[in-house]
């Protein structure tokens, strides 16, 4: 049963409570906007639209999990589920790979 | 795509240019082994003024400075320049990554070894037919076979996920499903784009672009079996016909916003099917006022200020679609010598067409450097007033 559940939502392997950085081949590249990523590996290009979901990747490898670099951006619990969703988008497309803190 | 908080939509925000282009092209010279009747840079003779190895070297220093991620290298024959490799490994080296296209001349098993080993070279091989007959008439006598032998050399070596780039044109849209099996035989990616009338394209766009029945094939290609299709976003003319987001991607003209070309002698066009006076923002190694350089020119030329702000969608105005196909390709419209505030030549609603019958006067291309002529002949022209004294008109 366990393997069902996985395998259908694949959002849902992102783990928030493991420490996640970003890939050694990903370029993040500062925008008015907010950021582009850009997998060299890959060549897949992503965007960061705004400039606090910048602040938490670009801070994900100095804490121990997901959740602890948001709260470090000011985003308090309740309001961390839109960028838990986005780091589970970043991290299905390998931008973000499970890490050492 | 990433989305978190209610932000002005992406597109807009790229209409209005970045600090840096995302990816440019890249034309490393003139010179080629083909004379593809639809090249888009009228290649064929080096232009003695080509940019140096160290003058190269210094673009890419600049690029890795703004964080051009990467750079689509073509021409020409890219390759045939004594010092390609040199520069490729320059640029990755410097976190510039490099796309090149090529028609597989230089792609010998030794060279393919080679590419196979990096990360960060990605190889684009040019082929507009999936057979030799289709193929040769665009791209010259045993172009197909040099395209084919190179995708084998490819993937004997192990490189993995060569594309294979195809200019759909009326004589090929009937090979899209051979050529995705061609893609799938030698491990590669099918890249389809747009038949543009830029360079020596003007002289054969009307006989080779797509008729309207078969954009709406290609269309409905697209959305059927386009999914790992890579078509550079350049059909966005075409999304008209569907529901919208049915194509992948942007769907917008980047041209100066996002995208640019640097020419082989260091001219910044808007785009690379835009190699015109018109759409000429600077140069590099000169200063027109703005400074030189590539980011003074990207950043300040009046061309692209002047991309940058907001559109006049002119005679496109009150059609439904505007929001989609935003006018179609400025460059097709351009050459084919449509204005450029109305429909494209191949608008899906079908205003193109009677555009197309009336008297247009199509610009030439600023320049050509086809092998087996000059810069074309020189028009005289007459006076129409003769002068008021005679010494008016300087005999030199």
């Amino acid at each position: 049963m366990r393997g069902l559940l996985t395998v259908s939502s694949p959002i849902a392997a992102f783990d928030p409570d493991l420490s996640w950085r970003l890939h050694h081949q990903v370029a993040v590249r500062p925008e008015p906007f907010g950021a582009l990523l850009y997998h060299f590996g890959t060549r897949k290009l992503s965007f960061l639209k705004n400039r606090t979901i910048v602040e938490v990747v670009n801070s994900l490898c100095d804490h121990p999990d997901a959740r602890a670099a948001c709260r470090a951006a000011g985003i308090d619990d309740a309001q961390q589920a839109p960028y838990l969703h986005a780091l589970g988008v970043l991290a299905q497309s390998k931008m973000l790979v499970v890490g050492e803190a | 795509m990433t989305s978190v908080a209610p932000v002005p939509r992406l597109v807009e925000q790229f209409e209005h240019g970045l600090d840096a282009p995302i990816c440019l092209t890249w034309e490393l010279t003139y010179a080629c082994n083909l004379a593809c009747v639809h090249c888009l840079s009228s290649s064929g003779k080096r232009d003695p003024r080509e940019l140096t190895t160290q003058q190269c070297k210094d673009i890419i220093d600049e690029l890795e400075r703004m964080q051009v991620f990467y750079v689509n290298i073509g021409g020409g024959e890219p390759t045939v320049r004594p010092d390609f490799w040199e520069l490729v490994d320059y640029a990755t080296a410097h976190h510039v990554g490099v796309k090149f296209s090529t028609n597989g001349v230089r792609i010998t098993p030794q060279v393919a070894k080679r590419l196979a080993a990096s990360d960060y070279v990605d190889v684009q091989i040019s082929l507009d037919g999936a057979t030799a007959e289709v193929n040769d008439a665009v791209r010259g006598p045993g172009s197909f076979a040099m395209a084919i032998r190179a995708l084998e050399n490819l993937a004997d070596a192990g490189f993995k996920d060569a594309k294979i780039s195809v200019v759909v044109t009326r004589h090929n849209v009937d090979q899209l499903d051979e050529f995705a099996a061609l893609a799938a035989h030698y491990g590669a990616t099918l890249r389809i784009t747009r038949l543009r009338p830029s360079g020596r394209g003007a002289d054969v766009w009307d006989e080779l672009h797509p008729t309207a029945e078969q954009q709406v094939q290609l269309y409905d290609w697209l959305v059927a079996k386009g999914d790992r299709v890579l078509t550079g976003d350049s059909f966005f003319h075409l999304s008209g016909l569907g529901e919208p987001g049915a194509l992948a991607g942007l769907n917008l003209c980047g041209a100066g916003r996002v995208v640019c070309l640097i020419d082989p002698v260091g001219d910044v066009y808007a785009c690379p099917f835009a190699i015109h006076d018109r759409f000429l923002a600077g140069n590099i190694l000169s200063d027109s006022g703005f400074g030189a350089g590539f980011a003074n020119v990207w950043k300040n030329a009046p061309l692209f200020r002047e991309l940058r702000e907001p559109q006049s969608a002119g005679a496109c105005n009150s059609c439904g679609h505007y929001d989609s196909c935003r006018g179609g390709c400025m460059a097709a419209k351009f050459f084919t010598g449509l204005p450029l505030d109305g429909p494209d030549p191949e608008c899906v609603v079908g205003y193109g067409a009677p555009a197309l019958e009336q008297e247009r006067v199509k610009p030439r291309p600023s320049g050509d450097h086809s092998r087996g002529t000059k810069q074309g002949p020189i028009p005289l022209t007459l006076i129409t007033k003769p002068p008021a004294r005679l010494c008016n008109e300087s005999p030199v």
